[in-house]
């Protein structure tokens, strides 16, 4: 990505949700449990290619890495992370009531 | 009505003065189902705790910008503390009572000469330790894409126009090496308590992007 062309900088800024904060925690915990590294962190954000960072968010991005990276080192299978995510979605349509 | 907007309104905004993250007021998202269930799942089977996840949180919370301030300006003050700082910033930083982690963390010195800026061209690697989490701007496709090709020209859309003499050096960070810019003190701060002087190091400035200022 360094030396790539692209268009202004957007100077805005904004505070971080719970949500964000929580998938931070997750890195950096399940990261100090030796289940994942930054560059393990890394790798799979690369691997979603460019296309990613226009659709998806910073925490988005690391979700989906994170999640990738536990089926990766055996801590959760897809089958389970499937069948809890329809659990908490039958729970509410907020965050607040789903967590 | 035709001054209908909404100038002085702090609607959604936080108490930072920042507005929230969309998310936040929207229905549910795929990805928040997803960081929910990867949490629960990891809980349930042992490998964190909701202590250690709530702990980790307020850590976060409670590391900013006026971390690096502090170290930066007992670095003004005080000539041996520099020398040290720019040998090696983890030890110091560590006895300063931070909590830097296992990274290398290397303070970059400006002075009349050279000017230093840091990037992550790779991802966001920055020195969450000592300035809290990164801003947007620093995580962003353009600021990693254009930083290391033309730097001058990222730094005046900050507003930061350097005189032409001066050298300007790009430091990529790595997800092992972390950079902090110590930047020169401004003539107008000199002969301040290095308290007062904290106030001066903006966040900013200890990216490369913005000099101390006076504060208001």
């Amino acid at each position: 990505m360094g030396g790539d062309p692209a268009g202004p900088i957007n100077p805005d800024e904004h505070d971080f949700a719970l949500w964000e904060k929580r998938v931070d925690a997750l890195m950096v915990l399940t990261s100090a449990a030796g289940l994942m590294t930054t560059d393990s962190l890394r790798r799979v954000l690369e691997d979603m290619g460019p296309d990613a960072y226009e659709t998806m968010t910073y925490y988005e991005r690391w979700i989906a890495s994170v999640a990738q990276n536990m089926v990766e080192a055996g801590a959760v299978t897809t089958e389970e992370l499937g069948a809890k995510m329809t659990e908490v979605r039958a729970r509410g349509s907020t965050y607040g009531a789903a967590s | 009505m035709p001054h209908d907007h909404h100038d002085h309104s702090h609607e959604g905004l936080s108490t930072s003065g920042h507005p929230y993250r969309a998310d936040n007021d929207t229905g549910l998202s795929y990805w928040q189902v997803m960081e929910i269930a990867l949490r629960e799942l990891l809980i349930e089977k042992g490998y964190l705790t909701a202590a250690q996840i709530h702990a980790q949180i307020n850590a976060m919370d409670s590391r900013s910008p006026a971390n690096g301030a502090r170290v930066v300006a007992r670095a003004w003050v005080d000539p041996e503390f520099k020398a040290a700082l720019l040998d090696n910033a983890s030890e110091v930083s560590r006895a300063m009572g931070f909590d830097i982690g296992p990274m290398h963390l290397i303070a970059l010195e400006n002075t009349d000469e050279v000017h230093n800026v840091v990037v992550c061209t790779l991802c966001s690697c920055y020195p969450r330790n000592l300035l809290g989490l990164p801003p947007d701007w620093y995580k962003s496709r353009a600021y990693r894409s254009r930083t290391v090709i033309e730097p001058r020209k990222v730094l005046s859309e900050f507003g930061l126009n350097l005189p032409e003499q001066m050298q300007v050096r790009v430091h990529d960070s790595t997800a092992d090496m972390r950079y902090i810019v110590i930047p020169a003190q401004p003539e107008d701060s000199f002969g301040l308590s290095e308290e007062a002087l904290a106030a001066w190091v903006t966040r900013d400035s200890m990216i490369g992007v913005g000099l101390p200022l006076a504060p208001k």
